[in-house]
């Protein structure tokens, strides 16, 4: 049995379609969700209300969207692969959230879980990503990096650049709900496509179960290191079994490129380098992921992606670009002014401590990057990044000067 | 794609109900070979890594227990949980975790809830792994487990209850009367006593694969059962969700209060999904007999008391069992139990009589002693810190229970213990007043 699915596998280069045992039809473009069959119905010994999570607590997404009526409905339904609503929201259930933050709650196990229980993920799709109507609107994708204007920062504010996005292969469970053998074809796949990386993208693989001390140490110096999650957001939704089988990292010999393999999605790309040059750092993001594109299509694989959701990722808040494109800088004057939150909004940006999520930031330097995700192409959400950073250093030059800074006008969203 | 479900319906055979609340029900997992899938156990050391090859993992991967629990399902706690015996990273922030954590005093006993039974020594020692304590690394989803998958429980069972058969059977005794003695354990020496077990309510499944619908349909009964409780054993029901400030504040003040579980290798499990939905703490108003239910176990029973009565604590301990199951049987419910396992619960360890009884006790000298470690071991005992690690607090008081599960009755069991610990005392006084004790070494039981 398990020939004649590696001939189905190795056949659907032409295809563009894969298709495995469940029957669903996942092509990118040509998804449509009334052709998608859910796997069979579940039998289950208690009404959907005696199962019904208690939610009273909680504060996120996926609570502020599952009524007792939905889950009614989805909690009998799975996936092809067999993944069912009370997986899907586990995480949510167990993490009831912080008053001030709000988590998505919910997690995707596969491709068909965006459609299969569209009726939950929908309305959170929407409240997370800012009103995106993912019943009405469509996704841009854009990935043409000479679109870019400027882009070349004041490198005595600016100290580093950086864009990350992931992309999950087609026709693959994701980290939630993938086997130990799909997580290891997913590691395969992508490694064999990476090995085919030439020039200044040419680089090497190191797998997390067979990394030595030493390659370990440069790892952590480089600050590249991923380690198994300790956030029961995370490992709640399942992600971290079978830790450290087929994880792994790759980066290109200059250091400027990096993937990392079955960490929270199949793949997270990152591009990033010192200083300002947030226009190169996004050429080859774009030409990277390109490459890697070509070169696993050349194999007969492809990546999740829809014309509804964008590129497809294990947490709804991913979902579009999957980007995040920021900058580590120094605003020292400008984010003691209390006008500094309400520009950031204006300018949809968001401060994080250099850290990441949910530190402070030190010594006046902060890692800014786009609020959007989905809605707006790669090109639009970098040109927003660009043009509101540069912003941001002239109201700090201003500010040196001791002269005035403006509030600019909210920029529109879609 | 019907004749795909088909075949992979034929493979598992039909369950009677899925309930897939385990996150390893992919059943994309047959399109690819037992080799492609087997885990990767180089690291490993634990029950079922030494025992599960891969040719027990070809023939059991595609079967499932009527609820729905797969082979998968009941390794993937050991197989996410090596049991290598230095600190992992992880490891130093669930250190981190526990020391700012007040909340782990629970009845009497290690703070990190060994008092919940964490049977397994090497899961009380949650951040130092000793190379020769072994977890078991696999769990039951329901009773089933046992049996579809024996060709992996009955080897590891066996390694973990020190070489008992497939065909071996188990005698259950709860007549405190069969046990002599145990009312006059030295109280200048030995603290306090306890006697604790599990059990599980047959026809639901365990607390890995259970859905919130199984589990507050568990509470209701055993909520039901314990208000029926008359007399000394009398008492009160605390929800977890529902407890107020006071009340949760005066459970930890009794060391009753349970947290949510932080070691990975129960949360690897799935015992913690939905916390703390349908889990609470049932005491009498003595708070000598105290009941967990939905943490680890469907019921937790623990029975204790200050000073050294472990007769009266047994005794307790039997009367309160054996009232609450007659209250189970009335309402049309059993414990899980057969003559091979005993009573059945979620960890292999727990099998048979579940049963832990311990003292805390002090041995400032004997625990120095040489010996000691070969003397516990003859009586067939073990000994844990009472601060939850593997070192002796302050001032020598050591948490001594027995070592063996299953294979021997609860009367036998708590015999062990009381004679046990006697010997023990007398020990120490010898010491005490510089005399030797090569005349008392006991034999191997």
């Amino acid at each position: 049995m398990a020939s004649s699915f590696t001939r189905i596998l190795s056949s659907k280069r032409n295809v563009g379609i894969l298709s495995l045992v469940g029957g669903s039809v996942a092509a990118g473009f040509l998804l449509h969700r009334e052709h998608v069959t859910a796997g069979e119905p579940l039998r289950r010994r208690y009404p959907a209300s005696a199962e019904y999570p208690d939610l009273r607590k909680h504060n996120n997404c996926m609570a502020s969207h599952l009524t007792p009526a939905i889950y009614a409905k989805l909690c009998d339904k799975a996936t092809p692969n067999g993944y069912t609503l009370d997986q899907a929201i586990q995480t949510g259930v167990d993490n009831p959230g912080h008053p001030f933050i709000k988590t998505v709650g919910l997690v995707a196990g596969d491709e068909e879980s965006y459609e299969v229980f569209a009726e939950l993920l929908d309305p959170v799709i929407k409240e997370r990503h800012n009103g995106y109507d993912p019943r009405a609107m469509k996704h841009p994708t854009d990935l043409n990096a000479s679109k870019i204007q400027s882009g070349v920062f004041d490198e005595r504010y600016v100290l580093s650049s950086r864009v990350r996005t992931g992309r999950s292969i087609r026709g693959l469970s994701l980290p939630p709900a993938c086997t130990r053998a799909e997580r290891r074809e997913v590691e395969r796949v992508v490694v064999d496509a990476l090995s085919g990386l030439k020039g200044d993208l040419a680089g090497k693989y190191y797998s997390l179960t067979v990394m030595t001390e030493k390659e370990q140490q440069q790892l952590i110096d480089d600050h590249f290191l991923f380690d198994k999650p300790v956030s029961p957001l995370l490992t709640c939704a399942g992600m971290a079994r079978d830790w450290p089988d087929a994880r792994g990292i790759w980066h290109n010999n200059e250091k400027t490129f990096l993937i990392w393999i079955n960490e929270e999605d199949h793949t997270r790309v990152i591009s990033m380098e010192k200083g300002g040059n947030m226009k190169r750092v996004f050429e080859r993001f774009c030409r990277g992921l390109k490459e890697v594109e070509r070169l696993i299509q050349e194999r007969g694989w492809e990546f999740m992606w829809n014309e509804r959701l964008g590129y497809i990722l294990t947490c709804p808040s991913n979902l579009g670009t999957g980007l995040r494109a920021g900058v580590h800088v120094k605003l020292p004057r400008l984010s003691k002014d209390p006008r500094f939150g309400k520009i950031l909004d204006n300018l949809r940006l968001q401060k994080r401590g250099t850290g990441g999520v949910d530190t402070a930031a030190v010594g006046g330097t902060f890692d800014i990057s786009n609020l959007d995700r989905l809605g707006q192409s790669e090109v639009q959400l970098v040109q927003t990044v660009i043009d509101g950073v540069n912003y941001l250093v002239e109201c700090e030059k201003r500010l040196e000067k001791g002269q005035d800074i403006k509030v600019p006008a909210p920029i529109k969203q879609f | 794609m019907m004749m795909m479900m088909m075949m992979v319906m034929m493979m598992v055979g039909s369950p009677d109900v899925i309930m897939p609340f385990g996150n390893t029900h992919n059943k994309f997992k047959m399109n690819y070979s037992a080799e492609q899938e087997f885990p990767d156990l180089s690291q490993h050391n634990n029950h079922m890594a030494k025992v599960l090859t891969p040719e027990i993992y070809a023939q059991l991967r595609d079967k499932e227990t009527p609820s729905g629990f797969t082979l998968d399902d009941v390794i993937q706690t050991g197989v996410d949980n090596p049991g290598r015996s230095h600190l992992e990273p992880h490891d130093w922030f669930l250190l981190l975790r526990r020391l700012q954590s007040t909340r782990r005093r629970v009845a009497g006993a290690a703070p990190w809830g060994a008092a919940g039974g964490h049977e397994n020594p090497g899961r009380e020692n949650k951040t130092r792994r000793h190379p020769f304590i072994m977890t078991v690394g696999c769990v039951a989803g329901d009773e089933e487990t046992y049996d579809v998958f024996k060709d992996l429980m009955d080897p590891v069972i066996e390694d973990r209850h020190g070489g008992y058969k497939p065909s071996d059977t188990h005698k259950t005794d709860l007549n405190a009367e069969n046990l002599e003695g145990g009312d006059d354990l030295d109280p200048n020496y030995v603290l306090s006593s306890r006697v604790r077990t599990g059990r599980s309510i047959r026809g639901f499944c365990l607390p890995p694969h259970c859905s919130r619908g199984e589990r507050r349909a568990i509470e209701q009964l055993s909520i039901e059962a314990l208000d029926s409780l008359e007399g000394d054993l009398k008492g009160k029901y605390y929800a977890l969700k529902n407890m107020t400030e006071e009340e949760q504040q005066q459970l930890i003040d009794d060391h009753f209060l349970f947290d949510k579980p932080v070691s990975p290798l129960l949360l690897a499990s799935g015992m913690a999904r939905d916390w703390p939905d349908a889990r609470g703490i049932w005491h009498n108003d003595n708070k000598t007999f105290l009941v967990w239910v939905n943490e680890e176990d469907h019921l937790r029973v623990i029975s204790m008391q200050k000073g050294g009565n472990m007769r009266e604590v047994f005794t307790r301990f039997c009367t309160g069992l054996t009232k609450i199951e007659d209250l189970f049987k009335n309402r049309g419910h059993e414990f899980m139990w057969n003559e091979h396992l005993g009573y059945v619960l979620t960890c292999p360890s727990n099998l048979g009589t579940g049963l832990r009884a311990g003292v805390h006790v002090k041995l400032p000298n004997v625990s120095k002693h040489e010996k000691f470690g070969e003397i516990l071991k003859r009586l067939r005992l073990q000994k844990r810190g009472t601060g939850g690690v593997d070192t002796a607090a302050v001032g020598g008081v050591f948490d001594i229970s027995n070592a063996d599960r299953l294979g021997f009755s609860e009367v036998e069991l708590v015999q062990m213990v009381v004679d046990g610990v006697n010997l023990l005392v007398n020990m120490e006084k010898r010491l005490e007043a510089g005399e030797a004790i090569n005349d008392l070494m006991p034999e191997q039981k």
